[in-house]
């Protein structure tokens, strides 16, 4: 049995909106809320903390599903900037295109986007996994210290610029790789973590197809023969 | 912060309906600059003789049938002149020379400054909330092919009418901006050792009468704006207008936002989607967001006219 909630933002606040989703959700038995008329209202379904199924019914905003943990957000629409950012789990899905930095310095759980992710995509991502069934622009997973961005399509310039400990596969063309990111050998390892992320997402994409980027390390610790040349 | 705004009708029935389309859209990005705002329409209307003078009245309560009668005392019977107040604002149409009412301006009427001259332009700006001055200059009223847009959140240089956006240079061409340069000092350094003059010392203006000098120079706007790429240090959304299309770029880095809707109707730009969200159609509509460095022009055509071109460069 699902018992749904619905919320207009053509009649309510965004306040009244996330009050709800924080305040009077947890407990009360209602597992899928559905928000229609987001029309690109930013702060949609932000802080969650309960297990919970969200629609969102059209194009929304800045910041949806921010530090999301536990609950499943999905977008029927295009996005704008941060996307899941700081996500502890659980899992936001886009079904249109993305903005910059989604899932910025996420920690956990899942975003899926079906479309397009502008720049700065995984920014500083902190252990929580991404797949981008499109491409993905420049600066994507900058500084990224742990966790996976899979990208089915082309990576912008200066993927993984200042990479740490996460991992990148790309199925397209890479335009350029940042400073200390480097294409390493995709493993049977690796290619049996794609299948089960890819699976997981729902993103049909050959898993043998993908390149690893990883850090090499070279940036670990401060050079100062490097001229600040890297 | 600062918020963009344009829109560009495909469908000429809908040319009416500019402004009323358009006052949402600005009304919706005061949030990202509630300081001021401008805005500057494209209205090409055949058989007009002259250029039309946008003015602003900076100083007290505007008397523009004196400015007008004056006009008409300086310049003696040259054909047709009018003056279409709309309170602080107004639209002189003179045949005169345009350098020569320039002159006459500066010499005789202080207590107004020259916002705009071109064949189709007209530009409002000032103080205030955008919403306000939506109001104050009776925006939804407003007709014509294309216009753009801006709420101000002032960074670099003071608050005051002049400061405000959109900025032109030259005639029938505008800027708005979303973001900051880094080097305009030494821009307007190096335009004013050519003689150019500026009006303040905001760094749009100088991005402005750069792109302008180029155009003069020989560039298209296009070519103008690849030059600007090398010559322009900073982050910005660049959306500009002529009397015949409208043009978007972002910088290389491309942290300035913007967003595009385009349906068989209309084109329309925002910093955000949600300033979009209320246009007809906007849900079937190709919403995308420009790449970095990608120039977007939209053309205008004449009504009647099958319809417009996009070129991507």
């Amino acid at each position: 049995m699902s018992d749904l909630m619905e919320f207009d933002l053509s009649r309510v606040s965004v306040r009244e909106l996330n009050r709800y989703l924080h305040a009077d959700l947890p407990g009360s038995g209602v597992d899928r809320v559905r928000i229609s008329n987001p029309n690109g209202l930013h702060s949609l379904a932000v802080g969650l903390d309960c297990e919970v199924e969200i629609e969102i019914a059209g194009h929304a905003g800045y910041f949806i599903a921010g530090m999301n943990k536990l609950a499943n957000v999905t977008v029927e629409g295009n996005v704008g900037w941060s996307v899941g950012e700081n996500m502890m789990s659980g899992e936001v899905i886009v079904r249109g295109h993305a903005s910059e930095s989604a899932g910025a310095s996420a920690r956990g759980g899942l975003l899926v986007i079906d479309g397009n992710a502008s720049s700065r995509c995984g920014i500083s991502l902190k252990g929580g996994r991404v797949v981008v069934a499109g491409d993905v622009g420049h600066f994507s997973a900058f500084m990224a210290q742990a966790g996976t961005m899979v990208v089915c399509g082309n990576a912008g310039a200066n993927l993984g610029d200042s990479l740490y400990e996460a991992v990148l596969y790309v199925g397209g063309a890479i335009d350029s790789l940042g400073a200390d990111a480097r294409e390493e050998p995709l493993e049977a390892s690796d290619v049996e973590l794609l299948k089960g992320l890819l699976g997981e997402a729902g993103v049909e994409a050959n898993a043998e197809n993908f390149r690893r980027v990883a850090s090499s390390r070279s940036l670990y610790h401060w050079n100062s023969e490097a001229h600040q040349e890297y | 912060m600062c918020g963009i705004v344009g829109l560009l009708i495909r469908r000429p029935e809908l040319r009416e309906s500019l402004g009323e389309l358009a006052v949402p859209m600005l009304d919706c990005m005061g949030d990202r600059g509630p300081d001021s705002a401008g805005l500057a329409v494209f209205d090409q209307q055949a058989g007009v003789a002259g250029l039309g003078f946008s003015l602003y009245w900076h100083d007290g309560v505007p008397d523009w049938d004196a400015v007008l009668e004056h006009h008409r005392e300086a310049f003696g019977e040259i054909g047709d002149v009018t003056l279409d107040a709309n309170g602080d604002n107004a639209l002189l149409r003179s045949p005169a020379v345009a350098s020569a009412v320039v002159g006459w301006l500066s010499d005789h009427w202080r207590c107004v400054d020259l916002l705009s001259v071109g064949q189709s332009i007209r530009l409002f700006k000032d103080k205030g909330h955008p919403r306000e001055i939506a109001a104050r200059y009776r925006f939804e009223s407003l007709t014509g092919s294309h216009l753009v847009g801006h709420t101000r959140m002032a960074t670099e240089s003071m608050v005051s009418p002049a400061h405000a956006h959109p900025f032109t240079a030259g005639e029938d061409f505008c800027l708005v901006h979303n973001g900051s340069l880094s080097n305009p000092n030494s821009v307007r350094r190096r335009l004013q050792r050519r003689g150019i003059k500026f009006e303040t010392d905001n760094d749009t203006e100088a991005g402005c009468r750069y792109l302008e000098w180029r155009m003069r120079e020989g560039d298209s706007l296009e070519e103008a704006i690849e030059s600007s790429f090398a010559e322009l240090d900073g982050f910005f959304t660049f959306l500009m207008a002529t009397a015949e299309k409208m043009v978007l770029v972002r910088d290389a880095f491309a942290c300035k936002p913007a967003v595009v809707a385009e349906t068989d109707d209309y084109v329309a730009v925002a910093s955000e989607f949600r300033a979009l969200a209320h246009l007809p159609g906007v849900a079937q509509a190709d919403v995308y967001e420009p790449a970095p460095k990608v120039i977007h022009s939209w053309s205008v055509v004449e009504a009647g006219a099958p319809q417009t071109t996009a070129v991507v460069s």
